[in-house]
């Protein structure tokens, strides 16, 4: 292998980074206003700058490609799955023979293998297994996650990091969060400055809240196949235990499925409902959301495009959010999501709850987890009553839960609080704890 | 072992199956891809055709690999040595009839018109992708392209509301709203409640059904007194007539052929039937004739109704009555495809299958033909299409500057056998030779538009740069197109599609 005495690094050929010096060591009429041509740019990318991809899966293999290949050769992955044999039709990374191992370990190891001098670490836990510390060291991150609550928790951590002096936000506290989604053909690609642009919460409305059949469907009047089946999966199953006590049940199991297939279908036959196929089955109950190669690959590249705008300073990154759908011909649409000046997250400021002091704990928390605006999963409530903190609900432990159960149909006054009390919700959606001001209604 | 690759196919290919279905990926598994290029662009195209299961692919290309290509490819590590496709059409004129679609990467345009020829007379797609800089580009060359399965995002309900036909009068005749049980009054579909209140409104309004907002919030109002009450004269909460008030504005839509099926039905390929015409055409003329006959001027029933709130039973009982009308459609369909065959001297239902026919029923109002320009009337003098580019660079920043500075370069290189600004010291002074290019080509086609000097600057500071990224999106978007063209499920674009980079976003132009 040659040695290129301009990088000073000695697995480059000539020529390697031909593609992209262009961008880093020329002047052009759409550069950033503070970018200078330099042949340090791509020194730094090379040498010195650090990217947590976030996800090893459909977004997270075509991202550690891209930026492998835009001379990055500092990057860490972290994905808590293994590989299942449905990946396969898009995570390229993985083959046959990899199925069951951690998508992080066999995402690095073919990267390190195919791309000479790139230098990919896996961490197979979850996002919520790694501290600040850990978050605090990378100049970028991006994400390629399929839950909106890993995402939350992400947005989370990252405006946790920021330092505000004297409320004056400190600009080497920001690590930015270039954020890919997918599902079918459609798609989104956003930049988030943390502290300074729009940030996950601030649009928690364009994710609307899962919508679940109502239970009087279900149980008693089915009309579609999936009633069917959520019927089997949400009622009969806990009934029958047809795999033996505390034997819930697996999407993953292909005989568990097959249960919920035979007994979906002598519901339906019941009702004289017709359409009821294991690929249904499965479907429903695992949630799952189609998926192909093309959609993660765009979405991918673009992500992968602002890391590099931000990382050379090259141009100045997307503002701020980018929308992608190829049913109907191609169809992107950009447009900059606004900040919202009480958003839980990241406004600073506690968010009023408004709410009479007769009504009853059982609203709030409600209210927390149905709001659009806050999506909160299991919300625990507590807040700081003569000096001391005082938990006024949470599920997550069931001996707290079981303590603190009457508080639910207590009313606020009858709780103690007051006109203006804080209460500090924690939840799964976030790592810090988030502020809320009671503002007593008449 | 057949049994075992195919589960563990249908395991692989869930997420996919899921959208085109097992129809669509036989399509796929059965089409014959053919490269040209494989460059960082190409090979990203072809990965997102390998992966989701292609059935074979072949790849022309007679450049060798340098330091450069191994550092924006990911399929590359060693050299490659071949033919290019100029040399193949010089030996084989035939060699490329034999693909399902031509994918051409990184081609000049010389080389661009002359294969968009050969395959227009083969038939055979043409995709000519191009990434340049930050700049992505597409271009579908199909003379004919027919979807029935175009799977739109939001379909209009097909529910016969504004003419019910017979079996569906006859069903909601079968209700009496007033005498019914509380039960099964608030379990009754929402399409009876407002077929029922039509027909009082119809009968009180001369036979007129509501028309503009003010009529549609008063028959609102008289579906909402029809909520039983209390014996406090309270309203029950009754979802079903909650439904039926909100869904009032598309349930009055009239039935109607959507304007691009009447289109369709229009062309000369559905006027012409001859023993070569595809089915598509075949089952297109046998929908117009049902249209015109059996169909008193409607299409074929849908047979599809959303789900709403109501019992199973009547749920059930009221889908079946569209399922049942469908199907009776279909079969009347299906006997004059059965003649039309015949008058060419084919057989029924050898030709076209009966669930084919089925299926063009179900989804006869997303029917759509894309046909694309050919590259020759895009490059002529005589047949450029000046509205579209004047009329976009009314914006000078418009996507439609990235075209024109790309046809631009494509001169450049025809020039001076180069691309403008590939090596350092040439960019300053390329610029000036573009712009004298770019000044050539707006005046050959008499285009008075006008292209910023920091845009002829830009591209020759990319210097004919193929960075990955850039690849890779469009690696993304062509291979979804070519997927789109195999399958004939989802509708390609037409027929020009620029990606911008810096900012991130795109348009598609009819060039």
């Amino acid at each position: 292998m040659l040695v290129d005495g301009d990088t000073g690094s000695t697995s480059d050929w000539d020529d390697r980074w031909n593609h992209i010096k262009k961008f880093l060591e020329r002047s052009g009429p759409f550069m950033h206003p503070d970018f200078e041509p330099s042949t340090e740019s791509l020194q730094f990318m090379l040498e010195t700058c650090k990217i947590l991809v976030i996800g090893a899966g459909g977004l997270g293999c075509e991202l550690l490609k891209n930026l492998a290949l835009s001379g990055f050769r500092n990057i860490h992955v972290v994905d808590m799955d293994t590989i299942d044999v449905s990946n396969l039709n898009r995570q390229f990374l993985f083959r046959a023979k990899d199925v069951g191992r951690p998508k992080a370990d066999v995402a690095a190891d073919f990267i390190n293998s195919r791309v000479p001098g790139c230098c990919v670490i896996p961490y197979f836990k979850k996002i919520q297994d790694l501290d600040e510390t850990f978050y605090r060291q990378f100049h970028i991150i991006v994400c390629g996650l399929d839950s909106i609550v890993a995402r939350r928790w992400m947005n989370g951590m990252l405006l946790s990091l920021l330092v505000y002096e004297d409320g004056v936000l400190d600009p080497s506290s920001i690590i930015p969060l270039i954020d890919g989604g997918t599902e079918g053909f459609k798609g989104n690609a956003r930049v988030i400055f943390p502290g300074m642009t729009a940030c996950i919460d601030c649009t928690l409305e364009l994710y609307p809240p899962q919508i679940n059949f109502p239970m009087c469907t279900i149980a008693s009047m089915p009309r579609l196949p999936e009633h069917c089946i959520e019927y089997v999966r949400i009622l009969l199953w806990p009934k029958e235990m047809p795999f033996g006590d505390d034997v819930s049940l697996d999407g993953d199991d292909p005989e568990h499925i097959q249960w919920v297939y035979q007994k979906s279908l002598e519901r339906a036959a019941e009702f004289s409902i017709t359409g009821v196929t294991y690929r249904l089955t499965q479907g429903v109950v695992k949630r799952i959301i189609p998926a192909v190669a093309s959609t993660n690959a765009a979405i991918a590249a673009a992500c992968a495009t602002e890391v590099f705008k931000i990382a050379s300073s090259a141009y100045l990154p997307l503002n701020n959010y980018m929308v992608f759908n190829d049913v109907d011909g191609l169809y992107t649409y950009t447009f900059e999501a606004e900040r919202k000046e009480n958003c839980s997250a990241c406004s600073q400021v506690p968010s009023d709850l408004h709410f009479s002091p007769s009504s009853k704990l059982q609203e709030v928390l409600d209210y927390l987890t149905e709001s659009t605006s806050i999506q909160m999963k299991s919300p625990a409530i507590t807040t700081t009553m003569d000096g001391k903190n005082k938990t006024l609900y949470l599920q997550s432990v069931a001996s707290i839960e079981q303590r603190t159960r009457p508080n639910l149909a207590k009313t606020l006054k009858e709780l103690g609080l007051a006109d203006g009390q804080e209460l500090a919700v924690a939840d799964v959606t976030t790592p810090q704890t988030v502020l809320f001001k009671l503002c007593f209604t008449s | 072992i057949m049994a075992s690759t195919k589960a563990s196919k249908e395991q692989k290919y869930d997420r996919q199956l899921r959208l085109w279905g097992d129809h669509g990926q036989e399509t796929l598994e059965n089409a014959h891809v053919c490269l040209i290029n494989a460059t960082a662009t190409g090979t990203e195209i072809l990965k997102n055709l390998v992966l989701p299961g292609i059935g074979a692919f072949t790849i022309v290309d007679g450049h060798t690999v340098t330091g450069e290509d191994v550092g924006n490819n990911f399929f590359l590590s060693k050299d490659s040595i071949g033919k290019g496709p100029d040399k193949l059409l010089d030996n084989d004129s035939e060699f490329f009839h034999r693909f399902t679609i031509v994918i051409g990467v990184q081609l000049p345009e010389s080389t661009c018109l002359r294969l968009g020829s050969v395959l227009c007379s083969a038939s055979v797609p043409f995709l000519v992708c191009k990434t340049y800089g930050l700049i992505g580009y597409m271009r579908l060359v199909v003379q004919e392209h027919t979807v029935i399965e175009s799977h739109p995002d939001n379909a209009l309900e097909d529910l016969r509301l504004d003419q019910p036909y017979a079996e569906f009068q006859n069903h909601i005749k079968s209700y009496d709203l007033d005498s019914m049980e509380k039960k099964d009054h608030s379990h009754t579909p929402w399409i009876i409640i407002v077929a029922k209140y039509l027909e009082k409104w119809l009968s009180e309004h001369n036979g007129q059904p509501p028309k503009n907002y003010k009529e549609k919030e008063a028959f609102r109002q008289l579906i909402r007194e029809g909520i039983r009450k209390n014996e406090n004269g309270v309203p029950e909460d009754e979802e079903n007539f909650e439904e039926a008030i909100k869904n009032v504005n598309t349930a009055l839509n009239p039935t109607k052929i959507p304007s691009a099926v009447e289109d369709i039905f229009n062309s000369e390929q559905c006027k012409n039937i001859t023993a070569q015409s595809p089915s598509f055409w075949v089952m297109l003329r046998a929908v117009k004739e049902f249209v015109h006959n059996e169909g008193n001027g409607s299409l074929p029933v849908r047979g599809t109704i959303p789900d709403m709130i109501a019992d199973s039973q009547k749920f059930i009982n009221l889908q079946n009555v569209y399922r049942e009308k469908a199907m009776q459609d279909a079969a009347a369909v299906s006997k004059h495809v059965e003649s039309l065959l015949q008058s060419v001297g084919k057989v029924w239902p050898e030709s076209i299958p009966e669930k084919d026919i089925k299926l063009f029923c179900k989804n006869a109002s997303f029917l759509r033909v894309v046909r694309c320009r050919s590259l020759a009337e895009e490059y002529s003098v005589d047949t450029v299409n000046k509205d579209e580019i004047t009329s976009c660079m009314d914006s000078p920043d418009s996507e439609m500057v990235f075209y024109l500075m790309l046809r631009a370069v494509d001169r450049f290189y025809q020039q001076h056998s180069r691309y403008p600004g590939v090596y350092n010291y040439q960019v300053e002074e390329d610029i000036s030779k573009l712009k004298v290019c770019v000044n050539s080509l707006l005046q050959e086609y008499s285009l008075n538009v006008n292209i910023k000097d920091d845009y002829i600057h830009e591209f020759c500071r990319y210097g004919a740069a193929e960075p990955h990224t850039v690849s890779a999106f469009l690696g993304g978007s062509a291979a979804q197109e070519a997927i789109k063209i195999i399958s004939h499920q989802f509708v390609p674009f037409n027929n020009t599609f620029l990606y911008n980079a810096m900012s991130q976003t795109s348009a598609t132009l009819r060039l």
